[in-house]
């Protein structure tokens, strides 16, 4: 396990430093800038606002400063929220999306693993179908849809009864702001989920320790809760790599539309106001997050799954 | 004799494409789907040709029709500011699936050259190839589309390239995978025995016998990138004005949501059974071409 941490740990790395890298050379070559206003601006404030943001030096000091600047936890200032740096934006916008993000998925995977279960144990029945339907659903509706349509059915029209719930907004994450939001998020997780767990289930239950088990006599319930589900959640497990990827992207449609202030929307703002420094902050925070939950991933992975540890060590 | 022996081979290469094609004709969802696929790309193709009213054309004594209107010719009533919707909603088809299509094939082109070339060279060159691809996998490539969107700005071509530039990885594991089967088999063999060059035996015999996955793969990916697209566009990323697509009209409709929902759940409709219509014909046509249930 250690060594595949150590190995993983030293891809990580580099991986990370070229992102930067490629991040900071096409923000900087972009065509226009975040100086480009709609009236005309005297030359020698536009000089001064270069030199304020050290945008007159030389590309290559640039790009050390940055360098050394993220190394102190320093993304720099902001070109457009002028009274913030990029990390205290990020400060402020990380917890709100991680909070969502896995209350997202801790809702999915109570959800969509179940679902799963109980489709695999009734392979082509009207169970299985009904399943499989609503999670191919799921997969196919895309969350910029379904916010819509939820806002549209809880803020507009149930606005008047008990079920009503706040179109947007965030009041400093009060829950009923909170349950459109994560349960959007969560949807097409949900969909994956039962999708993945079902197709895992029925092959494991074909398997012949699981049969083995049942011969002993054992209830149904308890070979597969006990013995079959085991196994049957490592393509789960696997799956929850990528899905921090998915999650941050998620966040971006979900943190736009229901106007929360988490990074996703900080990152499309600041993408629409050429922020540089914002966006290459949220990209670099977010490809470091991913790395981190790739890593966290296959180290479960080997815990899970005997065979990934041998081939390891072989 | 010799007619028979050339002629022999050929007969069954068909047979099993003609296999494939029965397979798929009794699915009834993948055919249903095939079918409206069809509907909706020649209306898109065609419709807003055909009708009264451009996309982008004003109705000045039409502003926010209610549908349908047949005396002025706006079938699904006009949005906010007095345009056709339904010629919005066929344009916007039209550039949907005209980026999943295109964007699929430079995906279609990378990933078959990678998985090919590391599948059959094999050695350092496919270890090489795919820990890139496994290092791609483990970065969040839909901001780098959109960081490549906000550098070079938003135009039509980048757009389907930058998809298309990260959206290659899967297919190119699948196609290694089939070619590592592939390129034991004595076909191949006799193929580099009768002196054919690698670029040649690739292009002639693995890149034929991969076929079956990658037009699986592909019915799959090009539902993703329309995804994709529609994220872009919807998030104010992707396609400009006056040009629209389904994304950018989902988020139009959704600022007129109180008012107007049809100017939403129009767009959002035509979208969504784009997408499961594809989904369905490409499960449909895995199992119609699966070795595995040959």
């Amino acid at each position: 396990m250690w060594p595949t941490l150590a190995r993983r740990l030293l891809i990580g790395i580099p991986t990370l430093l070229v992102i930067i890298t490629v991040c900071f050379f096409l923000m900087r070559l972009t065509p226009g800038g975040p100086f480009d206003f709609d009236a005309p601006v005297p030359p020698e404030i536009l000089a001064n606002l270069r030199a304020r943001y050290h945008l007159d030096d030389p590309l290559w000091k640039q790009y050390l400063d940055y360098l050394f600047g993220l190394l102190r936890g320093d993304f720099g200032p902001s070109f457009k929220y002028r009274d913030f740096t990029v990390g205290q934006l990020i400060a402020e916008g990380l917890p709100v999306s991680l909070e969502n993000g896995f209350a997202a998925l801790i809702f999915a995977v109570l959800v969509g693993v179940p679902l799963g279960i109980i489709a695999a144990l009734g392979q082509n029945t009207a169970r299985d179908y009904a399943v499989s339907a609503a999670s191919m659903t799921g997969i196919v509706i895309p969350n910029f849809v379904m916010g819509h349509v939820l806002i549209l059915v809880f803020g507009v029209w149930l606005k008047d009864t008990f079920v009503a719930l706040p179109a947007g907004g965030w009041a400093e994450g009060a829950l009923a702001n909170r349950v459109l939001p994560v349960f959007c998020l969560a949807l097409p997780y949900i969909a994956y989920l039962a999708r993945i767990t079902r197709g895992s289930m029925i092959e494991v239950l074909r398997a012949g320790y699981v049969r083995t088990a049942r011969a002993k006599g054992l209830p149904f319930r308890t070979v597969v809760l006990r013995h079959a589900l085991k196994s049957a959640l490592i393509p789960v497990v696997t799956f929850l790599g990528p899905a921090t990827a998915f999650l941050l992207t998620g966040s971006m449609v979900v943190e736009t539309i229901f106007q929360i202030p988490g990074i996703g929307r900080y990152f499309v703002q600041g993408a629409l106001n050429r922020d540089y420094t914002l966006v290459m902050g949220v990209t670099i925070v977010s490809a470091a997050l991913v790395i981190v939950m790739n890593l966290v991933v296959d180290l479960l992975y080997t815990l899970l799954d005997p065979k990934v540890r041998h081939e390891a060590g072989a | 004799m010799s007619d028979m022996a050339v002629a022999l081979p050929e007969i069954e290469g068909r047979s099993l494409w003609q296999d494939a094609w029965r397979r798929l004709r009794a699915n009834r969802a993948a055919v249903a789907s095939l079918v409206i696929l069809a509907v909706i790309a020649i209306a898109s193709i065609v419709g807003p040709e055909l009708l009264t009213w451009k996309y982008d054309q004003i109705d000045w004594d039409h502003v926010e029709a209610a549908p349908p209107n047949f005396a002025a010719g706006h079938y699904l009533g006009t949005d906010s500011i007095g345009r056709d919707l339904l010629a919005r909603v066929l344009f916007g088809g039209r550039v949907s699936l005209m980026v999943g299509v295109l964007a699929t094939a430079v995906a279609l082109l990378i990933g078959v050259t990678v998985g090919t070339v590391a599948g059959y060279i094999g050695g350092r060159t496919d270890q090489l190839l795919m820990r890139l691809v496994d290092l791609l996998y483990s970065v969040p490539l839909t901001f780098f589309v959109i960081i490549l969107m906000v550098t070079f700005g938003r135009n039509f071509i980048l757009m389907f390239l930058a998809i298309g530039a990260v959206e290659w990885l899967t297919m190119a594991r699948i196609v290694r995978g089939q070619t590592l089967t592939l390129r034991t088999r004595e076909f191949i063999e006799a193929a580099r025995a009768a002196g054919g060059s690698t670029p040649a035996i690739i292009l002639r015999h693995i890149v034929p016998n991969v076929l079956g996955m990658v037009i699986v793969y592909v019915t799959l990916t090009i539902p993703q990138v329309i995804l994709l697209e529609s994220f872009l566009s919807f998030l104010g990323l992707g396609i400009q004005e006056p040009m629209t697509s389904w994304g950018m009209l989902i988020n139009d409709g959704a600022a007129e949501l109180e008012v107007t929902p049809r100017t939403l759940i129009v767009p959002a409709i035509f979208m969504t059974v784009t997408l499961f219509c594809f989904n369905f014909l490409g499960d449909g046509l895995r199992d119609a071409l699966d070795p595995k249930d040959r």
